[in-house]
C-alpha cells in the first residue's frame, strides 16, 4: 500500500469511529445545557422524563450503543483547506466511513432511495451521506461537522417567503407557529435554528448551520443577538417541557443565521434539533493527526 | 398514579387509568409504524400478527442479528402523529389496547380510545437504550422485506416504561389540553416580541 492509500484508509476509519461516537455521546455544550434545564425543572412528570434521559445517556455509554435509535441521515459539513492532501478523495472517504459506521456503531438503516422506495441498508445512496462544502483558500486542514438528521426533528423543518410588508414580525409568528404545531413532537427541549435570507434554499441551509453553532453563541449583529434572546425567552415561556409534557422550559436555545435579502422578499426557514442533538466537530491536519473539538472526553 | 400492566390487556385493566398516569408494561409489544399502518388500512393487507389485547410501539429500532435470533440494540419511540391518519381504524380492526409512541395524537385516535377502551402512551423520546434494555427477547420478525425500521418486531418486554398516558379510555387527551395552553401563551409572546423587531423602517 502506498503512503497515500494508507492515509486514506486511516481517515475512513477515523471518520467511521467519530461518526459512531456522535451517535452515542452528546457534545459538551448540549450536555451542559440539559443538566442546567434539568435542575430548573419543577413539574413532576417532566422530572421523570429528565431522569429517563440521563439514565439513557449513561446506558448508551456503558453498553456502547447509539443513544437514540434514529441515527438519522448522516450530514457532513466540510470546511476544507485547498492544500489538504486528501481533498479530492474526501467525498468518497465519507461515503466509505458511513458504510463502515453502519456496521460498527451500528447505525439504523436510514437511506430510502427516492422513487424506488428501497432502503439501501447501509446509509449510503443518492446524495447520502449529504456533504456540504466550504473551501478555505491556502488552508491545509479540514474541519468536519457530523450531524445526524433524525426523522422526528427533521419533520418540523419548513421554509416560506414573506413580502417585506409582513416584516420581521412574520418571522416571529412563523417560528412560534412551527414550534407549537410540530415542536412538541420533535423531542423538546429543542435547539431552534432560524435562517433569514432572500430565498428559501438559502434560508434553509442557514437554518441548519444555525443549529450547528455551539449553544450559547450569538448572532454577530447585536440586533440579531437580541432577537435570538427574545425568541428564546418567549419560547421558554410557552413551557413545553421535555417531550411537550409541560414544564419550565422549551428550548436549549435559538440561533439565527442570516444572508442579505432581495429588496422584495424575506425568506425564513426553520430547522430543529432535538434534546439528543447529535453533532460533532473534528479537525484533521495535513499530517492526518486530529483534534476532537465538540466532545472533551473523547480522543 | 403508577401502575404495572401485563398483556393480554382487557377493558377492566385500563378503566381506572387517566392521562398523566405512569405505566410499566410486561408482555408483548410489536413495533408498528408508517408502512404497517398503511398496508392494513390502505392496501387491504392483513397484519401477520394478532394484536388483540397487546401493545404496539411506534418505533423503528436498531437490531443486530445474533446467530439465528436478534438482539435489540436501540429502540425509542417515533412521532405518533404520523399514524393519526390510520390509528382510529387500526385500533378498531386489531383490538390493540396500548399504542405507545411520542408526542400526542389527534381527535380521531382519542375517539377510538374511548370507543374501544385503548390508551395512547408516551415513552420518553430519544431514550432508546433504556428501552432496549427492557426488551427481554425479540421473539420474531414479520414483513422483514420492509427493512429494519419498518419491520414488525415482536418483542417480549419487562418493566417497559416509563409510559406516560396521553389519551385515556374516556378520550381525554393530555397533549390536546397542553396545546390549547401553549397556543394561549403563544399569542402573548408573539405580540411582545413583535414590538422589538420593526427593523424595516
Amino acid at each position: 500500500m502506498t503512503g497515500q492509500e494508507e492515509g486514506r484508509q486511516a481517515v475512513v476509519e477515523l471518520m467511521a469511529r467519530f461518526t459512531a461516537v456522535v451517535g452515542k455521546q452528546l457534545p459538551d455544550d448540549v450536555l451542559d445545557k440539559l443538566k442546567a434545564l434539568r435542575e430548573q425543572e419543577e413539574q413532576q412528570l417532566s422530572r421523570v422524563v429528565y431522569d429517563s434521559m440521563f439514565e439513557n445517556l449513561e446506558k448508551a455509554l456503558e453498553l456502547d450503543r447509539p443513544a437514540c435509535q434514529d441515527t438519522g441521515v448522516i450530514n457532513y459539513f466540510v470546511k476544507a483547506g485547498t492544500n489538504f492532501p486528501l481533498l479530492a478523495q474526501m467525498e468518497n472517504i465519507l461515503v466509505e466511513a458511513v458504510r463502515l459506521a453502519t456496521v460498527e456503531a451500528p447505525l439504523r438503516h436510514n437511506a430510502v432511495q427516492i422513487f424506488d422506495e428501497i432502503n439501501t441498508g447501509d446509509n449510503t445512496g443518492e446524495r447520502a451521506p449529504f456533504v456540504h462544502w466550504e473551501i478555505v483558500d491556502d488552508g491545509d486542514q479540514v474541519e468536519l461537522e457530523v450531524y445526524m438528521a433524525g426523522g422526528g426533528c427533521s419533520l418540523p423543518g419548513r421554509a416560506i417567503t414573506f413580502m417585506p410588508s409582513a416584516g420581521y414580525e412574520s418571522v416571529v409568528s412563523y417560528v412560534f407557529d412551527t414550534i407549537v404545531d410540530w415542536g412538541i413532537n420533535a423531542c423538546p427541549p429543542l435547539l431552534v435554528g432560524v435562517g433569514i435570507a432572500g430565498s428559501v434554499e438559502n434560508a434553509a441551509l442557514l437554518s441548519k448551520k444555525a443549529i450547528l453553532r455551539p449553544i450559547g453563541s450569538s448572532h454577530p449583529n447585536p440586533k440579531g443577538a437580541e432577537m435570538e434572546q427574545r425568541l428564546e425567552k418567549g419560547l421558554n415561556e410557552l413551557g413545553l417541557g421535555p417531550q411537550g409534557l409541560a414544564g419550565n422550559s422549551s428550548v436549549l436555545g435559538v440561533h439565527v443565521e442570516s444572508a442579505a435579502r432581495h429588496p422584495s422578499t424575506i425568506s425564513v426557514a426553520i430547522n430543529i434539533g432535538c434534546w439528543a442533538h447529535r453533532r460533532g466537530t473534528i479537525r484533521i491536519n495535513s499530517d492526518l493527526s486530529y483534534e476532537i473539538i465538540s466532545h472533551r472526553e473523547v480522543t | 398514579m403508577k401502575k404495572n400492566l401485563k398483556t393480554p390487556l382487557n377493558n377492566a385493566d385500563l378503566a381506572e387509568i387517566r392521562i398523566g398516569d405512569l405505566l410499566y408494561l410486561d408482555g408483548h409489544m410489536i413495533t408498528c409504524r408508517d408502512i404497517a399502518h398503511r398496508r392494513l388500512i390502505e392496501r387491504g393487507m392483513e397484519l401477520p400478527v394478532n394484536l388483540q389485547g397487546l401493545a404496539i410501539f411506534h418505533a423503528g429500532p436498531i437490531v443486530k442479528q445474533d446467530g439465528a435470533g436478534y438482539e435489540m440494540i436501540s429502540i425509542g419511540p417515533t412521532t405518533s402523529m404520523r399514524m393519526e391518519k390510520y390509528e382510529q381504524e387500526f385500533i378498531e380492526r386489531t383490538g390493540v389496547k396500548l399504542v405507545i409512541g411520542k408526542g400526542g395524537m389527534g381527535a380521531k385516535t382519542a375517539q377510538a380510545c374511548r370507543e374501544h377502551k385503548a390508551l395512547h402512551c408516551v415513552f420518553p423520546g430519544g431514550c432508546a437504550v433504556l428501552a432496549a434494555t427492557q426488551v427481554e427477547e425479540i421473539e420474531g420478525v414479520q414483513w422483514a422485506e420492509l427493512g429494519m425500521p419498518e419491520s414488525l418486531w415482536i418483542c417480549r418486554v419487562k418493566g417497559f416504561g416509563p409510559l406516560i398516558v396521553s389519551i385515556d379510555t374516556e378520550g381525554n387527551n393530555l397533549f390536546a389540553d397542553n396545546k390549547a395552553l401553549y397556543n394561549d401563551r403563544k399569542e402573548r409572546s408573539v405580540a411582545e416580541i413583535s414590538k422589538h423587531v420593526g427593523f424595516i423602517k
